[in-house]
């Protein structure tokens, strides 16, 4: 009970510190925002719509759909501020395995088109950038100057190279590893200097780390066997959050969306399949495949215990990505209301639910990341059956 | 559509990405301190079993003291009583030998007195019977002096002899 | 497709109301757990999470089917 109520209060600890610091960002993004668009027209929100709405919506309604699944989805540019050429945007290499191999340039190269309209050439291949994915380059451009032909649904139908680029959430990624090791490898590190003692931000670790061990991996898993996943836990545990938290600041090298993408849910849910599965025991395939029921059962019982097997992490891939992506389009679509009512006088009601949205969502960040560790647990101790006693 | 598809490069970039940092993690975070809780743990978990030893080998030395002590008293109080035994011992056997020696002593006496005693009354016997015989011889002088007087008597004798 | 798009809303709202239900049932019976036993709100607070949980995943299984369709 006690620890129980050292862990709670440390979580605590962690939203009242986190929470004015990133409130205070967004509410001053979004007042950006609502200043800012209201000296250019309200069509092109500056911080969301410029790359994808400039060249096809042009001047006409303001979608907000189009740009909040635009600002959700994966990019192969950062853009941090301002329009087009006046405004900054991060480059980032694209990687792409093609029929001629590795190809290999940066993003900047497509000058900021998004609609197939430029073309680049690379070891006498040609790419276009459409919506965000690469394509190889039809021969001649259609009617709309893209050179992509579509289907009936406007789906482009050229073929993909392999597309292995450092997109937005790749760079996100690597941004919340360097500030995962800036964390801690100090914290790791500082109980050698101080023999044993958690100081400085080992002590904000600890309380963390031993929640994990003592709430999520101890009960679930067991005692003979918590410590052989624990370092797979712990490392989800602060990779879910970080990146969680990462997702709700919303200016320039953070603001991705990295754990609302549904690859990256997929692996890691993945990797809980592949541990879960592996460190099973003879009880757990027992269960699944010699069930304690009557044999003309078996027809129907192995098929559910088989999809059981599968569905527990394809439960975890859906509920990370869903919460997390809703959260954003939630907050998106507050923020769009600004541009939908065409009102600068909307925005106090925008700001207000925005700031009351990320209180809410600094909750979810942790809980989710809480729900994804703890059921990753519970699976993982559900695999190892106890012959005896079913 | 477009959102429920996982991309391959992300798939790929996210498992590379989410190993290494496992990997680094466990040998540069996870592993010290962890370490450093469990050795804390096991510091507080023998700090309280070292103090419940110590507890209890106060008792125990409590217990052992307390045991001495009574010991050591109750071989006292037996010196004691030895002692005492001894005393009375002794006093009683030199209360015996004091009075068997003076009961030996006036023993002693009684027949030293008597001794004297007797040779006191046989040297008074034996002057009485020198005195009677030279009083008798005295007597037997005058008696006999005359030839009548032997004559008398030796017929009294002979008459006597002649009686018997 | 507008059709399809306004159905897919709807569906996703019913999964909300659904999944809505389901979690206050959820949260009320643990609060009366807890009430009736403080001592074990640690254990009941984990299990209310957990079954929270799966409701919910079962909700975002309607809203991910509404966004495939729409």
């Amino acid at each position: 009970m006690g620890r129980k109520a050292i862990s709670i209060f440390a979580f605590l600890t962690v939203f009242c510190l986190a929470t004015p610091m990133m409130a205070q960002d967004e509410h001053a993004d979004h007042s950006n925002d609502s200043t800012h668009s209201a000296v250019v027209d309200s069509h092109s929100e500056a911080h969301h719509a410029s790359d994808a709405s400039a060249h096809e919506e042009g001047e006409e309604e303001f979608n907000a759909a189009e740009v909040i699944m635009h600002h959700i989805a994966d990019s192969h540019e950062f853009h941090a501020w301002g329009e087009g050429e006046n405004g900054f945007t991060l480059p980032l290499p694209i990687i792409l395995w093609t029929d001629a191999g590795l190809v290999t340039f940066l993003s900047s190269e497509f000058h900021h088109d998004d609609a197939a309209h430029h073309v680049v050439e690379k070891k006498s291949q040609r790419f276009v950038k459409y919506h965000d994915k690469i394509y190889y380059a039809s021969e001649t451009a259609n009617e709309h100057g893209a050179y992509v032909s579509y289907d009936e649904e406007h789906h482009p139908t050229n073929i993909k190279p392999l597309d292995f680029s450092i997109t937005k959430n790749v760079f996100s990624m690597l941004l919340s590893v360097v500030l995962i090791l800036l964390i801690m490898i100090p914290a790791g590190s500082s109980y050698k200097k101080n023999g044993g003692i958690p100081k400085g931000v080992a002590g904000f670790i600890e309380p963390l780390v031993l929640f994990v061990r003592d709430d999520i991996a101890r009960p679930n898993i067991g005692e003979e066997r918590y410590k052989k996943f624990l370092p797979y836990l712990l490392t989800v545990f602060f990779f879910i959050w970080l990146n969680n938290l990462i997702g709700l600041v919303p200016v320039f090298p953070f603001s991705s969306n990295l754990t609302g993408n549904i690859a990256v849910t997929f692996t890691l849910a993945f990797m809980t399949l592949l541990i879960t599965n592996f460190s099973a025991n003879k009880g757990y395939w027992k269960h699944i495949f010699l069930p304690h029921v009557p044999l003309w059962l078996y027809p129907i019982m192995i098929p559910v215990e088989v999809i059981g097997i599968l569905s527990k992490p394809f439960a975890l891939m859906i509920r990370l990505f869903a919460n997390i992506s809703a959260g954003h389009i939630i907050i998106l679509s507050l923020t769009a209301l600004i541009f939908i009512f065409k009102s600068l006088w909307i925005s106090p009601v925008s700001v207000f639910f925005v700031l009351f949205m990320n209180f809410i969502e600094l909750l979810v960040a942790a809980l989710q990341a809480y729900i994804f560790t703890l059921l990753s647990a519970l699976f993982i101790g559900l695999a190892h059956v106890e012959e005896e006693h079913h | 559509m477009d959102l429920v598809t996982p991309a391959i490069g992300l798939v790929f970039w996210t498992t590379l990405v989410f190993i290494i940092l496992l990997v680094i993690l466990r040998k540069v975070a996870w592993k010290p301190i962890l370490t450093a809780v469990e050795e804390r743990e096991a510091n507080i978990t023998n700090a309280l079993r070292s103090a419940e030893m110590a507890k209890e080998e106060m008792l125990a030395l409590k217990a052992d003291n307390d045991r001495i002590l009574r010991e050591a008293r109750i071989e006292r109080d037996g010196i004691l009583k030895d002692a005492r035994e001894m005393k009375e011992a002794i006093m009683k056997e030199a209360r015996e030998k004091s009075a068997e020696q003076s009961e030996k002593m006036l023993a002693d006496a009684h027949e030293a007195i008597h001794n004297q005693k007797m040779a006191a009354i046989t040297e008074l016997k034996n002057q009485v019977a020198t005195l009677s015989i030279e009083i008798a011889e005295k007597v037997l002088r005058k008696e006999l002096e005359s030839k009548e007087k032997q004559q008398s008597l030796v017929d009294s004798l002979l008459k006597e002899i002649g009686n018997n | 497709m507008g059709t399809i798009t306004g159905i897919a809303a709807i569906g996703a709202g019913l999964a909300v109301i659904g999944a809505g239900m389901g979690i206050g049932r959820i949260g009320g019976s643990a609060m009366d757990a807890i009430a009736r036993q403080p001592e074990a709100a640690s254990k009941i607070q984990t299990n209310m999470i957990i079954a929270a949980a799966l409701v919910e995943g079962a909700a975002l299984f309607a809203v991910v089917v509404s966004l495939l369709v729409a």
